[in-house]
């Protein structure tokens, strides 16, 4: 087999590649946005005390650390086979690194600065949610890409439980010893994982209050010595805006 | 009156740590109360008790009369400016939106919030165009500073708690934000609690000091009863010998000045603006003699311009009108101060004003402004340093760029008469 025969089968079943492709990223982005909009609250909730901390990342590490084939199977035994127990098995399996990330970036703020919060008026609402909140979205991020990055692996095997995607052309392989639908198969999901990396990462860069940097172009003509020189800041790259 | 009382108040901290050991405080309404004392005497817990960021283990705190702990949390911290002692601005807001914290809390219009916005940055010298929309991180330690003190003063609250507001500043600009500071109580009567470590500070700003140790009051007066009768040793050793021996301020002004006094002159035009030292020592009316004795040495002169709040000129006193009076405890400034009988307009030709000082035999003359504010001085010192600008120093010719002024003399000596 060589790359020219591997270019020529993906070519001519690019209409299946593609519908597969989709299905995937599918599966993935559902069990990861309800992952998402469960686990962040859950991280929240661990705000209300070391107690409540504890149990939420209990369950959430124990669903982690089941393996995702048995993960898969007993969630079939209840759901049956199907694109939702694969979505139900990832939304599980996203859990723990959202949950865990979002308590870590709300805690990590410093105390300082809930002091200075709790200073000028801010009820424990507002300092969670003007305070906290933004301060911990890279690292709430930070969990969204490890949830990603996990899940678009563990939805390769989706056709065992009957679901869809990219594994359904990896087994098809297996089964028919076909090396070339294999790489067909799981060539685009490293990728698929690979730029679900990159590309979340660079997003979670960008809301890091760290580099927080005013956009607008710096007045450099205008303005007298002095603040010239406080001003001695990089400009930022256009690109960046 | 008093505005706000702490009365038997003890504070242990959950690790058993016993912070505070029976304070009784009142900070009276329009008065500036400056606590001072070591690292970890308990300060910032004190002013923390006014805003409810600390909780008495035992004790009350009142404020107009009233047990805080009847008002809720959030609206007493709204309505009282709080400066952090660790700046404390939210690094993902802009300035704008530091300063605009507490209106927008408030739910002030937007045009009114960015109004005070603007105005504030502009009092501390953040030029509003310049850095509303730059991030903390994009500003100098000390510009941080600012903003966090200004933040504090947005929602024009009536009690104002400032812990360590100025350590990262420029003795200058540190200068200038004390002038402000006290301008603001004493011309919109807030009532400001003031942590320092910084015993000129306290001296200079404060209408009350209140000296703490290990958790205890050691002594609370006002800066002239402090310097006249210190407690006890920790309090003397605290003052500083140098400011205790008011008696030997007679001959400073034969000492050289320090060159922190920042005067400067310009090098073209030949008007009094361009060769008065601009940051002459002044006291206030209400000053107390001792008090005028330790200003009088920390700027290294024999003589004060006395100005109200507004700058305006109100007469002068000599450290004889002083010592002839020391001995009266009640007598203040006002009452030995001699009027002002020359003193020259703004933009008055040097020659004028070199005139006055010779045929007069005057060692300074003040120079006011429009509204005779006291704006600077002409002594014979600065003229005389600016003449040998002007002047060519023999063969060496002139150096470029010591137009400024500031020679080697320190170039600010005050001779005042
Ligand atoms: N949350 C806390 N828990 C336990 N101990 C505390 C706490 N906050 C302060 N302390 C202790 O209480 C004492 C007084 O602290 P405080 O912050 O009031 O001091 P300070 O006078 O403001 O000092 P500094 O000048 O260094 O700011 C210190 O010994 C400090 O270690
Ligand atoms: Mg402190």
């Amino acid at each position: 087999m060589t790359f020219a025969d591997f270019a020529d089968y993906f070519w001519r079943n690019r209409g299946l590649m593609g519908e597969y492709f989709l299905q995937h990223v599918q599966m993935v982005a559902a069990g990861v946005g309800l992952a998402l909009l469960a686990g962040v609250p859950l991280g929240i909730l661990c705000m209300r005390g070391r107690w409540t901390a504890r149990l939420v990342l209990a369950v959430t590490g124990i669903l982690q650390v089941v393996p995702s084939l048995a993960m898969l199977v007993l969630l079939m035994l209840w759901m049956g086979l199907g694109n939702a127990t694969v979505m139900a098995g990832l939304f599980l399996y996203s859990l723990n690194p959202i949950v865990r990330n979002t308590y870590v970036g709300l805690q990590q703020v410093s105390g300082s600065l809930i002091d200075a919060a709790r200073g000028v008026g801010m009820s424990r609402w507002q300092q969670l949610w003007r305070v906290r909140v933004p301060l911990a979205l890279p690292y709430m991020m930070t969990g969204l890409r490890v949830a990603a990055v996990i899940a678009i692996g563990v939805a390769t095997i989706a056709p065992l439980v009957g679901g869809d995607g990219l594994g359904r052309e990896v087994y098809a392989g297996i089964n028919g010893q076909n090396s070339l639908r294999i790489y067909s198969g799981a060539l685009p999901a490293a990728l698929l994982a690979i730029v679900a990396d990159i590309g979340l990462g660079a997003l979670q860069r960008r809301l890091d209050p760290a580099a927080a940097r005013s956009r607008r172009p710096r007045a450099g003509g205008g303005a007298s010595g002095k603040d010239g020189a406080d001003a001695a800041v990089p400009p930022v790259p256009k690109a960046q805006g | 009156m008093t505005m706000i009382q702490i009365r038997d108040v003890n504070k242990r901290y959950d690790d058993g740590f016993h912070a505070l050991k029976n304070i009784n405080l009142e900070f009276r309404q329009g008065e500036m109360t400056v606590l001072i004392g070591p690292s970890g005497c308990g300060k910032s817990t004190t002013m923390r008790l006014v805003n409810r960021l600390v909780s008495p283990t035992s004790g009350t705190v009142e404020i107009g009369g009233r047990d805080i702990r009847s008002i809720d949390p959030v609206e007493l911290r709204r309505s009282i400016g709080y400066v952090i002692q660790s700046v404390g601005l939210f690094p993902h807001m802009t300035i704008g939106r530091n300063v605009a914290v507490v209106p927008r809390l408030k739910r002030w219009d937007a045009d009114k919030t960015a109004r005070r916005v603007d105005e504030l940055l502009d009092m501390v010298g953040l030029k509003p165009d310049l850095y509303r929309d730059r991030y903390p991180s994009e500003l100098s330690g000390g510009q941080q500073q600012r903003v966090g003190v200004v933040r504090a003063l947005a929602a024009d609250p009536d009690i104002i708690l400032m812990d360590e507001p100025f350590s990262a500043l420029d003795p200058l600009s540190r200068e200038q934000l004390q002038e402000d500071v006290a301008r603001l109580q004493q011309e919109l009567h807030k009532t400001i609690v003031f942590v320092t470590h910084d015993m000129d500070e306290a001296l200079k700003i404060a209408d009350r000091i209140v000296l703490m140790k290990d958790g205890e009051v050691v002594q609370s007066d006002t800066p002239d009863r402090m310097l006249r009768r210190p407690a006890n040793d920790f309090v003397r050793t605290f003052i500083g010998q140098k400011r205790l021996e008011a008696g030997g301020a007679a001959d400073v002004a034969e000492r050289e000045a320090g060159p922190d006094l920042g005067g400067f002159v310009m090098a073209d035009g030949p008007t009094v603006n361009d060769v008065m030292v601009t940051q002459p020592a002044v006291t206030y009316p209400g000053r107390g003699l001792a008090e005028a004795i330790t200003t009088m040495e920390r700027r290294k002169v024999d003589s004060l311009y006395v100005v109200d709040r507004q700058r305006k000129l109100l007469g002068s006193v000599s450290i004889y009108n002083v010592m002839d009076s020391y001995g009266d405890e009640d007598k203040t400034v006002a009452d030995v101060m001699m009027p002002v009988r020359y003193s020259v307009q703004s933009g008055t030709p040097l020659t004028q004003a070199v005139e006055l000082l010779a045929s007069h035999r005057l060692h300074n003359v003040a120079v006011i402004d429009e509204d005779s504010r006291f704006i600077g001085l002409i002594t014979r010192g600065s003229v005389v340093r600016h003449l040998a600008e002007k002047l060519p120093h023999g063969d060496n010719g002139e150096e470029p760029g010591s137009s400024t002024g500031l020679g080697p003399q320190g170039g600010n000596r005050e001779e005042h008469s």
